[in-house]
C-alpha cells in the first residue's frame, strides 16, 4: 500500500515537471542571502551602488531559475553607516532571518564590528569595505572583495620608484579612510626606499589646505601623495595649482570618480592614481580577460541606474563568488559555501581575478589596480 | 618669511569666508536675540539653488540673483510657519525651533538635490595671483570684496535706516517698540529674510572655492557661529574681525605647530577669548536694567 503511494507521488511529482518544466528545479531550497549597507548617511556613495548591484543581478539570477535551481531569496537591512546598527542587523540576519551568506559591511567600521559575531555563528561573510584588517590577520568566515588601501599605497611606491621619486609629501583628511591611508604610506615607504619628507592633516570639511601645502612646498619633497575622498582632495589639487607647485601629485583610489575631474577642472590634469580597471574598461586592451566582465556590468547598470562606480563592482564580486561557491558546493550548507568561496580560483570580478586561499581571503594582487594618469579631464590608463 | 606671507593671506581668505556667513548671524540676533542655527543652511540652499538653476540653462548673473530671491522666500516661509507660531516662546525654545528647522532644510535638500557635491564656476579669471612668493585667487578677492560690501551695507542699514532702527529697536523692547508703532511682527520677517539673502550671497560667492553639497552648510554655519561669538555677536565689524581672527589663528597654527591641531587651536583661543571677555571682542557687555 505505501509502495503504491509513493508510486503516486511520484507519478504527480513528474507529471507537474513535466507540465511546468521547472517545478522540480523549484522544489530546492532557497539560497538566504543577508544584507546590511550604508545606503543612507554619510557613506551612501559607497552602499547605494552596492544595493542596486546586488537587487539588481538577484532579480537577474531568479528569472533565469536560480543558481542550479535554488532561487536567492534577498533580506536587506541599511546601517546608515553606523557600526551599532550594523551588529544589530547581523544579529538579526542571523538569529531571525536565518540567512545562508552575508554580504555587505559598506565601511570598514561597520564589517569590523560584525567580525566576532559572523565568527560565533559561522556564516560565511563577504565584506565590501576597504580595510586590510578585516582580512588580515584571515578570519575562517570573513572575506573580502574590495582592494585594500595598503595595496594603494604599494602602487603609488612602485611608481615613485619607477620615476626615481626618493622623497615624498603627505597630506591626508581626518576621516577613516584617510587616516588607515596614512598608516599603511607611512609603514611601507622605508621598503620601496622612499622617505616621508612631511606629514600633513586637513580636516574633511575645511576650505582650504594652502597652508600644509605652503609648508610641503618648503620640504626637499619630489612628489605629494594625497589620501582622501570627497571634495577635500578636489581642494588640494586646485591649491596646488594655486600656489604653482609643480611635484607631480598622486590621489588614492578614494577620488576615483569622474565627480572629481568635474570639481578640480584642469588642476586634475597629471595627476596619478591607482584604481580599479572599471574607470578605464573601455581602455583595456581587447585580450584583458576582466574587460568582458566590466563592459558588461557597466552597460547594465548604466541602462538602469546611470554612471557606474567602482563600489558597486564590489558587490558584484562578492555576489558571484557566492553564486560560484553555491554551484561548486552543489548544497546550500553553509560550511560547505564557505570552503567553495575559499578556494575561489580565477574568478574574474570588476576588482580583478580572485585567487583566494586558506591564507588569503582577499585573492587580488597588486595587478588588480591600474595605475592611471588624469589627462585632458579624462582616465588614462598607463599600466 | 615667505611662509608667513603665504599663512597670512590663506588666513585671511579662509577668514574672510567665515566672516561672511558670520555676518548673517547678526541681522536675525539684532532683531530677536536669537541665534538662527540655520544659517548655515541659508548658505547652503543660495549656493545649491544656483548651481541647479544653470544646470537648467540659466545664466550664471540671472541664476544669481533668482538663487538669492528663492533663498530670501525660505527665511521669510522659515519666519512665518516656525518662528510666528511660537511668538510667545523664549529665546531658547526659538534658537531650538531654528536647529529644528536646519535638519529639516538640511533633509529637505538631499531630496530635492541628492547627495552629489557640486561647484561653482570663479567670477572671474581662475589664474592665481602673486604677491611676492605667496599666491591668492581672484576669488578669495572677491569674497573678500563681497565681505566688505556687505559688512558696510549691514552697518548702514541698523545705523542710518528707518527699518533698521526699527529692527534694532524691537530686540531692545518688543512690548516699547510695539506702543511707539513699530510693526514688530512684520520687522522680524524682514528680519529673516534679510538675512536669509545674505546667507546665499555668501553661498555663491565661497562655492566657487569651497564647493558645495547638502550637508556643507553645517560645518561653514559653525564656523561662521563662532566668528560671531569671537567677535561679539550682532556686532557686524565684530563679526568680520571674529572671522578674519579665527582664520588666521588656523593658518598660523596649523603653519608653525601642527596642522592635525588646527581646529584645536581655534577653538583653545575662542575658548580664551571668552573667559576673558564673555560678550566677545567688540560686544557690549550685558546691561539689564531691573
Amino acid at each position: 500500500m505505501r509502495f503504491f503511494k509513493n508510486i503516486v507521488t511520484l507519478l504527480a511529482v513528474f507529471s507537474l515537471a513535466f507540465l511546468s518544466g521547472t517545478s522540480l528545479v523549484q522544489a530546492k531550497d532557497t539560497l538566504k542571502i543577508g544584507s546590511f549597507l550604508a545606503v543612507t548617511g554619510p557613506a551612501s556613495f559607497l552602499g547605494d551602488p552596492e544595493l542596486k548591484t546586488l537587487q539588481m543581478y538577484i532579480e537577474e539570477i531568479n528569472a533565469k531559475g536560480g543558481i542550479n535551481g535554488h532561487k536567492i531569496e534577498f533580506v536587506h537591512y541599511d546601517t546608515k553607516g553606523k557600526a551599532k546598527e550594523a551588529k544589530n542587523f547581523v544579529n538579526r540576519l542571523i538569529k531571525k532571518d536565518k540567512v545562508d551568506v552575508i554580504i555587505g559591511g559598506t565601511t570598514s567600521g561597520n564589517s569590523l564590528a560584525v567580525i566576532d559575531i559572523v565568527e560565533k555563528a559561522k556564516v560565511p561573510f563577504i565584506s565590501l569595505a576597504g580595510s586590510i584588517k578585516i582580512v588580515e590577520p584571515v578570519k575562517k568566515w570573513v572575506f573580502k572583495t574590495p582592494h585594500t588601501d595598503k595595496m594603494a599605497a604599494e602602487k603609488i611606491f612602485a611608481d615613485m620608484k619607477k620615476r626615481g621619486i626618493k622623497k615624498a609629501a603627505l597630506i591626508t583628511g581626518n576621516g577613516g579612510f584617510d587616516k588607515s591611508g596614512r598608516a599603511q604610506c607611512l609603514a611601507l615607504a622605508p621598503k620601496y626606499g622612499i622617505e616621508i619628507v612631511a606629514d600633513e592633516k586637513y580636516g574633511n570639511a575645511d576650505t582650504d589646505m594652502t597652508t600644509q601645502l605652503t609648508k610641503i612646498r618648503a620640504t626637499d619633497a619630489q612628489a605629494i601623495i594625497n589620501f582622501g575622498f570627497g571634495k577635500a582632495p578636489a581642494i588640494v589639487a586646485k591649491n596646488i595649482k594655486q600656489l604653482g607647485i609643480k611635484l607631480p601629485v598622486y590621489e588614492s583610489h578614494g577620488v576615483a570618480s569622474k565627480k572629481f575631474i568635474e570639481l578640480a577642472g584642469d588642476a586634475a590634469n597629471g595627476i596619478r592614481l591607482p584604481a580599479a580597471a572599471l574607470i578605464v574598461a573601455d581602455q583595456l586592451p581587447a585580450d584583458d580577460p576582466q574587460k568582458k566582465v566590466l563592459l558588461a556590468y557597466k552597460k547594465k547598470y548604466e541602462a538602469k541606474y546611470g554612471p557606474v562606480s567602482t563600489f558597486g563592482g564590489h558587490a558584484y564580486d562578492a555576489l558571484f563568488i557566492t553564486v560560484e561557491a553555491v554551484k561548486r558546493a552543489g548544497t546550500i550548507d553553509r560550511a560547505k559555501i564557505r570552503d567553495e568561496i575559499e578556494k575561489t580560483h580565477g574568478f574574474v570580478g570588476t576588482g580583478g581575478i580572485f585567487n583566494m586561499s586558506p591564507t588569503d581571503h582577499l585573492g587580488l594582487n597588486l595587478d588588480a589596480f591600474k595605475m592611471i594618469e588624469i589627462q585632458n579631464g579624462n582616465w588614462k590608463l598607463l599600466y | 618669511m615667505d611662509q608667513l606671507l603665504q599663512f597670512l593671506i590663506s588666513g585671511l581668505t579662509v577668514g574672510s569666508i567665515y566672516a561672511l556667513v558670520a555676518l548673517g548671524f547678526s541681522i536675525i540676533y539684532n532683531a530677536s536675540d536669537v541665534v538662527n542655527f540655520a544659517q548655515g543652511e541659508f548658505v547652503m540652499i543660495g549656493a545649491m539653488s544656483a548651481i541647479f538653476l544653470m544646470k537648467a540653462g540659466l545664466s550664471y548673473p540671472f541664476a544669481a540673483l533668482l538663487a538669492i530671491a528663492i533663498t530670501a522666500g525660505v527665511g521669510l516661509a522659515l519666519e512665518k510657519f516656525a518662528i510666528e507660531p511660537a511668538k510667545n516662546a523664549t529665546v531658547v525654545s526659538t534658537i531650538i525651533i531654528t536647529i529644528g528647522a536646519s535638519i529639516f532644510l538640511r533633509g529637505a535638500a538631499l531630496l530635492i538635490w541628492g547627495k552629489e557635491i557640486y561647484g561653482l564656476p570663479p567670477f572671474t579669471s581662475n589664474n592665481p595671483i602673486k604677491i611676492g612668493n605667496a599666491t591668492i585667487l581672484p576669488q578669495n578677492l572677491w569674497v573678500m570684496m563681497g565681505t566688505a560690501v556687505t559688512v558696510l551695507a549691514v552697518k548702514y542699514f541698523f545705523d542710518r535706516t528707518r527699518m533698521g532702527k526699527a529692527i534694532l529697536a524691537c530686540s531692545y523692547n518688543k512690548k516699547a517698540a510695539y506702543l511707539v508703532g513699530i510693526d514688530v511682527k512684520k520687522m522680524l520677517l524682514v528680519a529673516y529674510g534679510l538675512s536669509a539673502a545674505l546667507g546665499s550671497a555668501a553661498g555663491l560667492l565661497v562655492t566657487p572655492i569651497t564647493f558645495m553639497s547638502y550637508g556643507a552648510g553645517v560645518m561653514l554655519g559653525l564656523k561662521g557661529f563662532c566668528a560671531a561669538i569671537l567677535g561679539g555677536m550682532g556686532n557686524s565689524m565684530g563679526a568680520v574681525l571674529g572671522g578674519i581672527l579665527l582664520g588666521i589663528v588656523e593658518t598660523v597654527g596649523a603653519g608653525f605647530i601642527s596642522s592635525g591641531y588646527k581646529d584645536a587651536i581655534a577653538f583653545f583661543v575662542i575658548l580664551l577669548v571668552l573667559f576673558v571677555k564673555p560678550s566677545g571682542i567688540l560686544g557690549k557687555g550685558e546691561t539689564e536694567r531691573v
